[in-house]
């Protein structure tokens, strides 16, 4: 079959299974968006700005497990999306992004639209590909799929000049069923030596901990990790981006860790003696102050990208392999070994955990009138039954949503956790409403993030993606203004939005529905109603307590056990120290 | 901790600076990078001296390891190696004195004069970068015009070798 490069490009997005890209057209890629209009099988979602095309392919793949797919022009096209790409990046998200780039010959000429695309997102992407020569456009697509979708799973970048995309030089097209690359071989296994080593060490723990990421979520290892947890009947933590890997609501499960985890997960990652690290990079969100990380602890770490062992803490165990060929060979060596877990040990540990557990680190005090955050999103919890996709921005909401929705299964909970991305919300609400239409889809926001991608409001309407936003509205940008009360002595600088929109009449003027709440006692209704409307997108803007805080805290230089712990938890543990019960 | 970490890189465009953008982006020491083709057009040899704690030195072979374009990877200071670097270093040469002192000197370091006039010498030399160091000092410092660099290459002595 003889095809120019612009039909190449969409039969070969057909060949590889791709239903869906989000992009924005211009000159560079014109050719390419002429061939994508003469056929249906490839679905192209128009958003209304380059970083929103990026956040959407990012939480389609990040719902779906797929590699994402944006197509954006040159120049202002391809930095636009670099944020979103830069999002996918740090949290080794598969996704391929391809960029039109000007006409080979006019390349370096400063022409017009022209930027350096493989040169600007070099330091974000996995790999990137320049496309130089026609005959190796397929070859080339295909390997951006294979690296972005393998190993340690990010984003790639193929950049393609306009000429290679002209309408009338066509050439002999055939899908590259497979692709070789002699610099590019992931390990998947796992060393048994290694992992012989590692459950010999775990089964003779005293005082164990599994704490894993999002590397379980990437491996879709949630089966073999739930196994593998009630087999061995340890506590279990997850950090920001493994939730929903592991049941939030099974009895095992002690919370998310670091900075605003619960104080029980913090306290038993700062007394265990074996930790137990699977899919997760010990990033310094997680750690606190390194120096003091788990002190009493001998660390196995399996990893599929080696250079995340003993990167920032360093593994006595290291296994590099993917989380699960590593965990379903660590739970048939358990099958067949003779060693025995101390159970004694074991149930004196969870005796210490439950006490921490019982000092309710989350609790927080309702006031009448007054709606607090953390109420909404247990609202939403509750009228969606713990059921839904939960996509968030960045900011005391997304701690909150993380805190107060308890996912059970993976790839429900959607945020940037890495690089911490606001405005990434709405349009990966987007791209996993596209991917599940008939589930409910919302994303947690809150007026500061909310206005990063707005516009994608508009790009809901046009393709009734029907998501509900969730506005945690406390005119302040929360989590800025929660360190300048903590550690520059409430001199808030700049983060009160004065002017704000009205939300509600904003959502009506994109064609959405708006629904304010401010008092507790509306909050059930309005959620209620909010998901009732099933075929219309919901703008719920809740307005919060100005001035709650996320508890626990764990601040730069301080250890899990030194932790700011939230006023009512400070009483609780006086209370129980006055009894003689505090552990 | 120095460091000479030989590397086979397809020889592709970007490919040194996805390399030199590693060592920036991460904060890491580079003394000197070299590269060229090898006798299979498709490969790059490199060359890189850096240095760092033994945690670096491990961080930056696995970071280099895990770029799409580097075929393989070895620190050779791991083994016994051998590691050269050259020089050309343009000096004045003015009258019978200099010309000889200079002259002498060259010969003394086994460096080659490359090119002559009437008031200027080139001289090739080839050494460890202690021993260019060494001719550089013993050269009067205001006689030297220029000096050219070309950064160390390493090889590992005997049958081991970096080979796809």
């Amino acid at each position: 079959m003889e095809l120019s490069g612009s039909e190449i490009i969409i039969q070969f997005l057909k060949d590889e299974g791709v239903k869906h890209i989000f992009g924005y057209p211009g000159g560079a890629v014109l050719h390419i968006y002429d061939a994508l209009q003469k056929q249906t099988d490839v679905e192209h979602i128009l958003v209304r700005h380059e970083q929103g095309a990026s956040h959407a392919a990012d939480g389609y793949a990040r719902a779906t497990g797929k590699p994402g797919v944006c197509l954006v022009t040159s120049g202002p096209g391809a930095t636009n999306a670099i944020t979103g790409i830069a999002t996918a990046y740090m949290d080794s998200i598969p996704m391929v992004v391809l960029t039109g780039q000007v006409p080979s010959h006019v390349i370096g000429q400063d022409a017009f639209q022209e930027v350096d695309a493989v040169g600007v997102s070099r330091p974000c992407v996995k790999h990137n590909f320049l496309v130089k020569d026609l005959s190796k456009l397929a070859e080339t697509l295909k390997k951006a799929f294979y690296v972005a979708t393998t190993g340690r799973p990010g984003p790639v970048v193929v950049d393609i000049p306009k000429d290679i995309t002209a309408p009338h030089i066509k050439i002999p097209y055939e899908y590259p069923k497979q692709i070789e690359m002699r610099s590019y071989n992931p390990n998947f296994k796992g060393h048994p030596r290694q992992i012989k080593r590692a459950v010999e060490l775990m089964l003779a723990a005293k005082r164990p901990m599994i704490y894993t990421g999002g590397g379980i979520i990437m491996a879709d290892a949630s089966q073999e990790l739930r196994e593998f947890v009630h087999k061995l009947g340890f506590p279990i933590t997850q950090t920001l981006m493994g939730l929903g890997a592991f049941p939030g609501t099974d009895p095992q499960f002690i919370g998310m860790l670091g900075m605003h985890g619960t104080y029980e997960a913090n306290m038993a990652m700062h007394e265990c003696d074996v930790l137990i690290a699977i899919g997760a990079r010990f990033d310094d969100r997680i750690t606190g102050v390194t120096s003091k990380f788990a002190p009493y602890a001998q660390i196995i770490h399996v990893d599929i990208d080696p250079a995340s062992i003993s990167k920032t803490i360093n593994a006595d165990i290291p296994i590099v392999g993917g989380a699960k060929q590593v965990l379903t060979e660590m739970l048939k060596q358990l099958e067949n070994t003779d060693l025995e877990i101390d159970q004694s040990a074991l149930d004196g540990w969870w005796k210490r955990i439950k006490s921490w557990q019982a000092q309710e680190s989350f609790a927080y005090e309702k006031k009448e009138g007054l709606i607090q955050p953390q109420e909404a999103v247990e609202e939403l919890y509750k009228v969606t039954k713990g059921d839904a996709y939960i996509t968030s921005d960045v900011g005391q909401h997304q701690m909150y949503a993380a805190q107060f929705y308890h996912f059970d299964e993976p790839r429900r909970w959607i945020n940037s956790g890495g690089l911490g991305t606001m405005g990434f919300g709405l349009p990966a609400a987007m791209g996993v409403k596209l991917a599940f239409p008939d589930k409910d889809v919302a994303c947690i926001t809150g007026e500061g993030s909310i206005q990063m991608c707005i516009q994608e409001l508009s790009t809901c309407l046009q393709y009734d993606l029907h998501v509900k936003v969730i506005n945690l509205n406390n005119r302040y940008l929360g989590m800025v203004r929660q360190w300048q009360e903590f550690f520059y002595e409430k001199r808030y600088s700049h983060v009160y939005m004065d002017s704000l929109p009205d939300f509600v009449k904003l959502a009506e003027a994109y064609g959405h529905v708006g629904i304010r709440v401010d008092d507790p006692k509306d909050l059930h209704d309005a959620m209620v109603e909010a998901f009732k409307l099933k075929d219309r997108t919901v703008f719920l803007d809740i307005i919060t307590d100005q001035e709650a805080n996320v508890y626990p805290m764990i601040s730069a230089g301080k250890a899990h056990n030194e932790m700011d712990i939230s006023p009512l938890q400070q009483a609780r543990q006086a209370a129980l120290k006055e009894k003689g019960e505090l552990v | 901790m120095r460091h000479i970490i030989s590397l086979l890189v397809e020889n592709e465009a970007g490919a040194l600076s996805r390399i030199s953008g590693l060592f920036s982006a991460r904060g890491y020491n580079i003394e000197s990078l070299t590269v060229a083709t090898t006798e299979d057009q498709t490969l790059s040899r490199m060359t890189i001296i850096t240095t760092g704690s033994d945690r670096i030195i491990e961080q930056i072979t696995k970071q280099l390891n895990k770029l799409v374009d580097v075929v393989k990877l070895q620190d050779i200071t791991e083994g016994n190696y051998i590691e050269r670097e050259m020089m050309f270093v343009k000096v004045k040469a003015e009258g019978d004195t200099q010309r000889g002192e200079v002259k002498r000197l060259s010969d003394i370091f086994r460096a080659r004069i490359i090119d002559v006039t009437d008031t200027t010498f080139c001289i090739e030399l080839t050494g460890s970068g202690s021993k260019l160091d060494a001719y550089i000092k013993a050269l009067h410092e205001n006689n030297i015009i220029e000096v050219v660099r070309s950064g160390s290459m390493g090889i590992l002595r005997g049958e081991k070798a970096l080979t796809l």
